[in-house]
């Protein structure tokens, strides 16, 4: 469902693919993230998005230097570790019609960052924040991280002893409005996902399971390729259809879906599989996440979305004009208010 | 009345001559009793009184129950340092009753509530004790407000006894209360009771009497804080993230109370600025950064254990290069030290802060105007060198009241400083034949253009990091790259130099020593001088407004050979910074420094330098 022309490759916004292409990786062959930065190229180029209106945000870690491989025409702030959403929340408010697109890892979000991650969720900025959660620190070679599940082993820190800090939980007891789950190795959802996230107005949160193949990819541990494929379990499958694509919807049969409607008049459309998952439901996210974990399943898809909540730009009058671009004229009081504010300060 | 008093009034010597305008009250009380309002109510009606007139606050870092002082100045010919000694307290606290007699000058005055039943320790001082509960209670007032209110009972008994203009008090609580007639009445109503009841009851003393001058006609009163927030909103101040912290909290909670009068449209509702209370000060510091660089005016205050906080983020910042403006009003550390009270303590702190090597442009207010004038200048400078500007300022400066001229319209326009927007990056080519580079100096000052967030073009946009760049913006770990990239940043402080305020220099004829000082001793300093002049010591007075130190200073420094650097902190923090910008100079610093939570007496300095001019 894209509006890109067959035969020239170029989109609506007369751009090619090749347009929203970072530098090549310096990540390790086969790293999920790698796939993860491919989906972002993917979703930007066939929603036709403008990558100037872009702004890419990233912490410290392996997770973190790929914002340079994808999307070479936006801007893009490598940042501190644990600390990019309140570098994001400052640098959005200088031009509101600006999206961001964070990237952290699982050390970088649940370890370090696990304050700024939830008080960002908590202002509802819009920007979508992926996390790509490996469970092990790569760019240090090999130490657990807060995702890691107990007893996994490592080369050279032993076996872990602790439970796991649930990234989509953490988000939810939030009050996140859009939190889901996927997995590098199902780079279809992982697409449609990014695609609705991007739409969302608040934060979108994306944890996505992408394994380390240097440090993390034993076939039995959660965060490998091999668990991935054999354990995951998509609570629905679902597609993402831009506003202006409405008319041309192709839906799923009739009585197996169910439709969320986005802030910008998008929608995901959820097609059931197994149960009627209702996204919408915020106890049912609790639940269903509670229960994957207790059978040890990869649960994916969009665990919960709430499309009504104001996101922080909602809750104050702000001109249209970006702050960044006033002038003085804008932005300075004009003279004679000079004499007002000397009388305010008990002139004798 | 208790069985002491009645002998112990006006036990005063006639013939002594009475002292005008020139005298300190020092109230006693306990805090959160609401005491604040009559403080300042008098503070403020002897300024209207056209007389000069300085406050101090000595709280502690408590809400309700422990004792807090407040010192107020009287002096004609301007002085508004703290002095030591108290000619008039008022004790409304038993808990500190005999201690606070201590203080006071022999023939001084004490009012005091007659509820407080202790033996005056004694007997050179005059007592007047007040029967606050029973004046109240004669007030038609409910008895919630009672206590509210029972404080204006010594504003009125000093009134009576020093001469405060009735019409004055009016005015400092219409002030106080925005024009609200309620309160105002009411506390009026208790002032009259109160200055009735001294008229009819009390001796005439006249030791210590006001009387109306001229010397304040024109002059306003404020703190440092609220100059500061004023100036940042001349500033045009776009993002403000702040975290509670005394004494830094009353300066974003001034932009609160007035940014929405001076920049929201009154029309529409909208306002071109945001200000967020973060979760910390890392958050707070790490908005900044994302809002500078994304090309906002972006300012935060904090205090020293915030700036120790906001420490990892302002490296970055240094080396990515984004401007913004921190605010450290300082108090005592190490550590939570004394949060409510003043020093100088943080000025090798910002001075060597980060690791690497990390410069910070500083900038030091000396009263209440330069907090009005560097709130707005700080981003100029900020955004012209593209670097994060710490403004030091303190408690004493921040938190207390000051009388100043009239703020000052900035008189230059905002310098932005070196940025390009869409069609700029053509300009930029044809004009430097070199193709735009996020870090490439083409100027040859240190200072590269800089790009913004939203720009359309497609060739504006750049990767920002805190890891090793080339002059466009890419990674990179070569050794010349990493050199050359450091190099020009140490440039920027060089040319950071004509964009720094002078010191403000003071000279005597045939001086022989000099003084440095920086910041909120300069009362202090410039009575000591006086002082020091009397006694045959003649000085030359520099007071510096900022680092990288301009050339004025450097001047200054070589044609000195015995100069006093006058700080208050332990180790001689401006003194050190001194040796190290001139070390062959170094030996002409002299260390006058102190810390114990209080701003300097002018009498301190004049005992520290005579002692040492002895040597």
């Amino acid at each position: 469902m894209t509006t890109v022309d067959a035969q020239t490759g170029i989109n609506k916004v007369g751009l090619s693919r090749a347009d929203y292409k970072g530098l090549p990786s310096t990540l390790c062959q086969g790293c999920g993230h790698n796939a993860i930065s491919n989906q972002i190229i993917a979703a930007m180029y066939e929603l036709d998005v403008i990558p100037e209106k872009i702004v890419k945000f990233s912490g410290i870690g392996c997770s973190s230097k790929s914002p340079a491989y994808f999307l070479n025409r936006s801007f893009s702030f490598n940042g501190l570790h644990g600390r990019m959403p309140s570098m994001a929340l400052g640098t959005l408010f200088a031009d509101m019609t600006l999206k961001g697109i964070g990237v952290s890892g699982d050390g970088d979000t649940a370890s370090i960052g696990l304050g700024q991650f939830k008080h960002l969720i908590r202002r509802n900025l819009p920007m979508v924040y992926i996390v790509e959660n490996n469970g092990v620190y790569g760019l240090t070679k090999g130490q657990f991280s807060a995702t890691a599940e107990k007893g996994l082993t490592l080369k050279h820190e032993g076996t872990n002893l602790f439970l796991p800090v649930d990234i989509c939980l953490e988000a939810l007891a939030s009050n996140a409005t859009f939190v889901a789950r996927s997995f590098a190795g199902d780079p279809k959802q992982v697409k449609e996902l990014i695609k609705a996230a991007i739409s969302h107005r608040g934060v979108a949160v994306l944890d996505i399971i992408s394994p380390c193949v240097t440090f993390n990819n034993k076939d039995d541990t959660i965060h490998s390729y091999v668990f991935g494929k054999e354990h995951e379990v998509r609570l629905h499958d679902l597609i993402f259809t831009p506003a202006r694509d409405m008319l041309t919807i192709e839906d799923f049969a009739e009585g197996d879906t169910r439709d969320v409607e986005l802030y910008d008049g998008s929608m995901i459309t959820l097609h059931k599989l197994g149960t009627d998952y209702d996204p919408r439901d915020r106890q049912a996210a609790f639940k269903v996440l509670e229960e994957a974990r207790v059978k040890r399943e990869l649960l994916t898809g969009l665990i919960y979305v709430n499309p009504d909540e104001p996101s922080i730009f909602d809750l104050y009058k702000f001109p249209e004009k970006p702050f960044n671009r006033m002038t003085e004229q804008e932005i300075r009081p004009p003279s004679e208010t000079i004499r007002m504010v000397n009388e305010w300060m008990f002139s004798a | 009345m208790s069985q002491h008093q009645p002998d112990m009034i006006s036990t005063s010597t006639p013939e002594r001559q009475p002292v005008v305008n020139d005298f300190s009250i020092t109230f006693c009380t306990v805090n959160g009793s609401g005491s604040a309002t009559s403080n300042l109510t008098v503070l403020r009606a002897i300024f209207k009184m056209g007389i000069p007139v300085s406050g101090k606050n000595i709280f502690p870092s408590n809400i309700q129950g422990l004792p807090t002082w407040y010192s107020i100045r009287v002096n004609k010919d301007g002085f508004t340092a703290r002095v030591e000694k108290d000619d008039i307290i008022v004790a409304m606290n038993p808990a500190t009753f005999i201690q606070d007699l201590d203080y006071v000058v022999p023939g001084g005055m004490v009012l005091y509530s007659d509820d407080i039943k202790l033996t005056p320790t004694r007997s050179d001082l005059t007592y007047y004790p007040m029967p606050v509960k029973q004046l109240i209670r004669s007030i038609d007032i409910t008895p919630q407000l009672r206590d509210f209110v029972s404080n204006m009972i010594y504003v009125g008994v000093l009134a009576w006894l020093i001469g405060i203009d009735m019409e004055a008090i009016r005015a400092a609580l219409e002030y106080h209360f925005k024009g609200r007639a309620k309160p105002v009445e009411t506390n009026l109503a208790a002032i009259r009771v109160a200055y009735d009841w001294a008229a009819a009851n009390l001796q005439e003393n006249h030791t210590y009497r006001l009387q109306p001058m001229k010397a304040t006609e024109g002059m306003i009163l404020s703190d440092g804080n609220t100059a500061a927030a004023l100036g940042a909103i001349y500033g045009g101040v776009q993002f403000v993230a702040w975290y509670p912290i005394t004494p830094g909290s009353s300066l974003p909670e001034a932009l609160i109370e007035y940014l929405p009068e001076l920049r929201m449209n009154k029309e529409t509702g909208e306002q071109n600025y945001m200000i967020v209370q973060a979760e910390d000060e890392i958050a707070a510091i790490g908005m900044l950064v994302g809002a500078g660089w994304g090309g906002l005016r972006a300012m935060t205050a904090t205090a020293g254990p915030g700036l120790s906080l906001m420490t990892e983020y302002l490296g970055l910042a240094y080396f990515a290069e984004v401007p913004l403006v921190v605010w450290d009003v300082q108090r005592v550390g190490p550590s939570t030290g004394l949060p409510t009270r003043t020093a100088q303590g943080d000025l090798t702190g910002v001075y060597f802060m980060g690791h690497g090597d990390t410069n910070f442009i500083q900038l030091f207010p000396g009263n209440m105007n330069e907090c009005f004038e560097f709130g707005w200048k700080a981003f100029d400078i900020a955004e012209r060198l593209q670097m994060p500007v710490v403004v030091l300022s303190d408690l004493d400066l921040g938190m207390n009241q000051w009388m100043g001229q009239p703020f000052e319209y900035p008189d230059r326009p905002m310098d932005r400083g070196k940025v390009l927007w869409e069609g700029d990056l053509d300009l930029f080519e044809a004009k430097t034949g070199k193709k735009w580079g996020r870090y490439l100096d083409v100027d040859g000052d240190g200072i590269p253009y800089r790009t913004l967030p939203g720009n359309l073009n497609p060739r504006s946009a750049y990767f920002t990091r805190g890891t090793g760049h080339d002059e466009y913006a890419r990674y990179s770990e070569d050794p010349e790259v990493w050199e050359r990239n450091i190099l020009r940043l140490a440039k920027k402080i060089q040319t950071a130099k004509s964009y720094m305020p002078g010191p403000v220099i003071q000279r005597m004829e045939q001086a022989q020593a000099g003084i440095i000082a920086v910041g909120s001793t300069d009362a202090a300093v410039q009575e000591a001088r006086l002082k020091l002049a009397d006694r045959g010591i003649k000085t030359d007075y520099m007071r510096i407004r900022g680092w990288p130190f301009t050339q004025e200073v450097d001047e200054f420094v070589r044609t000195h050979e015995r100069i006093y650097v006058v700080e208050i902190n332990r180790d001689g923090q401006l003194r050190q910074i001194l040796m190290i910008n001139y070390p062959e100079q170094a030996s002409h610093f002299r260390k006058v420094a102190r810390v114990n939570g209080l701003p300097l007496s002018a009498r301190w300095i004049i005992d520290e330098i005579l002692s040492q001019e002895e040597k």
